[in-house]
């Protein structure tokens, strides 16, 4: 298993865009992923349970990340997290 | 019954005006017979069912029933409202896949021996609440979606038509409890006039979908819009926030020519959105957003903006337990030029200090925080943090206009020294192998008196001034603008205060270098004519105020109020002046 923490950069948090492009690239790995933010563990490739986190911005989120693939999922992941979206 | 906020008159004929109040969430006037559209969701009851594969069977089915029918209302929503609006159902689509409602539906179906309706129920119900309960606006306002998409699932598997707002064929107003994303891609707009809803906000969905819409609408209003009989009349004041329902026949004659005029002032408005601003002989001016955070962009594109003419960067630093890094501030920079080009971004260096505390940094309290180390002084001390923003900003300078300001600058010493560091940095970057723009454009503001006193001696070292007149004001006055009993020295249109700006202007002429202003003046109606006359090159105010100052710049001589500006220069008082300008305001306009 591999873990990092980032600091969310996007203006208006992780919300709905964010958490799409970061869901359906999530579900393209085997790997377990599993999003950590004020205490609550969530599935990283549902959309729903992302969203219910309500990551706001320059708030800390880490990734657990299991399976095959793992390193490159967090690289992946971990950069979308750091990204301002549109 | 209660009647809170609500106002009843009893007329002659026994019927009543009711007036309504809400939150004007897409501006403009409309008046039309109301269409209420039923938002009863259904509870079903809980069923045994002994086969629960085929149960699970049937539950796939509705969904991929379902799915078809947003493909479809997502490709004519792309048609009609374009590809950004249309992702919403790209959403919903991803909701008919995600594991954590689906699987959980599935799994309910199995375990507790339910049927198919009662599962879809409780599951999307308990992530309708979990989103209800939380304290983001937008993210409460997600609910809708989970409403939406459940609603339809459930249609299919009780084999009940889901209403479709595109059959609408008369001219209405829209009431319902709340507009669900597919309701509103498909609002025939050929009749809809406006919507009126029972909750939200100003960002919730339907009031962003009706301000790219254009259609006047009202959320929030409140439970009182149950009570609006079907097919009353109603006027839909989205500019104040009002409802009238049932209104007599003089107001509905007044709110029908307050509407024409309306209309015709708003398209007026949005037809200068795309044209320079010129003023009536054709002096070319800028007009430009002030900003204070990265969601301001798109608002001040909306308006109309020629750029932005104050890009304040203490959002970046505030609300946090730590100084952001490089690469943070990099890519805000980055967003906001790329998302502005080629139009100009004017970036506030760091003016933090004083009265705005950054509680991490543990700065020693000041006695005069408003004369201590504020802004640039602070920076030029602690060189580590202000290094850090230098860099961030040259790296982003490749990717659109970027002008670099400094702020609070009273002697010409702080500029060499930040122009120093500046530099220096841009060396280290260039010499690491990092592209840096060549054309960056460096600035100061002026709201110290002494650096407009002495523009002169500035204005060979800089690209640009922007006056910053709420400061600017305050430091001249030596009056607190935060203390009511100095208040009367708030005087924007003081001779000093127009001598210091007439001063500066000329001094940066002389050198061929432009003058903004981003203070709270420059978007002020009364005093863009004099400021146009003193030879203000840019203007930069909040983008709500862009569009009306267009206009009137385009109303007003350019070099006759040249002349007017000389003879206000030459008056005793505010007073004097503000009855001067309104004089011949009046006069021009008569």
């Amino acid at each position: 298993m591999v873990s990092q923490t980032f600091t969310i950069v996007n203006p208006t948090g992780f919300h709905v865009r964010p958490t799409k492009t970061f869901v359906q690239t999530a579900s393209t790995f085997p790997c377990k992923v599993s999003v950590i933010n004020k205490g609550k563990k969530v599935n990283g490739k549902s959309s729903l349970s992302m969203l219910t986190l309500g990551i706001a911005a320059k708030e800390e989120v880490t990734l657990e990340i299991d399976g095959e693939q793992e390193e490159q999922a967090l690289e992946t992941l971990g950069k979308l997290l750091t990204e301002i979206h549109e | 019954m209660s009647w809170e906020g609500c106002i009843r008159r009893e007329r002659n004929d026994q019927t009543m005006t009711t007036a309504l109040k809400g939150i004007g969430a897409s501006p403009g006037i409309a008046i039309a017979r109301v269409f209420s559209l039923s938002s009863e969701r259904y509870i079903p009851v809980r069923t045994t069912v002994t086969d629960t594969q085929q149960e699970v069977a049937r539950f796939r089915e509705a969904v991929a029933v379902a799915r078809k029918e947003i493909e479809a209302i997502r490709i004519s929503a792309e048609e009609k409202l374009g590809a950004e609006k249309a992702e919403i159902f790209e959403g919903h689509l991803m909701l008919l896949e995600d594991p954590d409602l689906i699987d959980a539906i599935i799994e309910k179906i199995g375990i507790e021996s339910v049927c198919a309706e009662f599962a879809l129920y409780e599951v999307s119900q308990s992530f309708i609440e979990l989103l209800q309960s939380m304290e983001d606006e937008l993210l409460r306002g997600r609910a809708v979606d989970i409403e939406d998409v459940s609603g339809r699932v459930m249609s299919r598997l009780r084999g009940v038509p889901h209403m479709d707002l595109a059959n609408l064929t008369e001219e209405c107003v829209i009431i319902a409890r709340d507009l669900t994303p597919s309701d509103t891609a498909q609002l025939n707009l050929h009749v809809v006039r406006g919507f009126i809803t029972e909750v939200g906000s100003r960002t919730s969905h339907s009031a962003i979908m009706a301000r790219s819409l254009e259609i006047p609408a009202i959320v929030g209003a409140g439970a009182l819009v149950r009570d609006i009989p079907e097919h009353a009349m109603v006027v839909v004041d989205a500019n104040e926030g009002i409802v009238l329902v049932n209104p007599a026949a003089d107001e509905l004659a007044a709110y029908q020519e307050k509407k024409r005029k309306d209309d015709v002032r708003r398209s007026e408005l949005a037809k200068l959105k795309d044209q320079p601003s010129l003023s009536a002989d054709g002096k070319r001016v800028e007009l430009a957003a002030n900003i204070g955070k990265l969601e301001d962009i798109q608002r001040a594109i909306d308006n109309g903006a020629e750029g932005i003419g104050l890009f304040r960067t203490e959002f970046l630093y505030m609300g946090r337990s730590s100084l952001p890094t490089e690469e943070e501030q990099f890519t805000s920079y980055k967003y906001a030029l790329e998302k502005m080009n080629p139009k100009p971004v004017v970036i506030r260096t760091l003016d933090i200090g004083g009265d705005k505390e950054l509680p991490y940094m543990e700065l020693p309290k000041e006695t005069n925080p408003f004369l201590g180390q504020r802004a640039l002084r602070l920076c030029l001390d602690r060189q580590d943090l202000f290094r850090t923003q230098l860099r961030a900003l040259l790296r982003a300078s490749t990717y659109g206009n970027l002008k670099i300001m400094f702020p609070m600058i009273a002697v010409l010493e702080e500029l060499v020294e930040a122009k120093k560091l500046l530099e220096e940095e841009q060396q280290k970057l260039l010499a690491e192998g990092v592209a840096v723009s060549e054309a960056i454009e460096v600035g100061m503001m002026v709201e110290i008196p002494a650096a407009a006193v002495s523009a002169d001696l500035f204005a060979p070292e800089v690209d640009f001034f922007s006056i910053g007149t709420n400061d600017l004001i305050q430091y001249t006055m030596a009056a607190d603008r935060m203390n009511e009993t100095v208040a009367y020295l708030y005087q924007p249109w003081h001779p000093s205060l127009l001598r210091l700006i007439r001063m500066v202007i000329t001094a940066a002429e002389k050198e061929g270098k432009w003058v903004g202003m981003c203070g709270e003046m420059a978007g002020e109606q009364a005093a863009i004519p004099l400021l146009l006359g003193l030879g203000l090159h840019e203007f930069s105010m909040s983008a709500g105020s862009i569009l009306s100052a267009r206009e009137l710049i385009g109303q007003l001589n350019q070099a006759e109020w040249a002349a007017h500006a000389e003879q206000a220069l030459t008056m005793r008082s505010t007073q004097e002046i503000t009855q001067f300008v309104e004089f011949i305001r009046n006069g021009v306009t008569k």
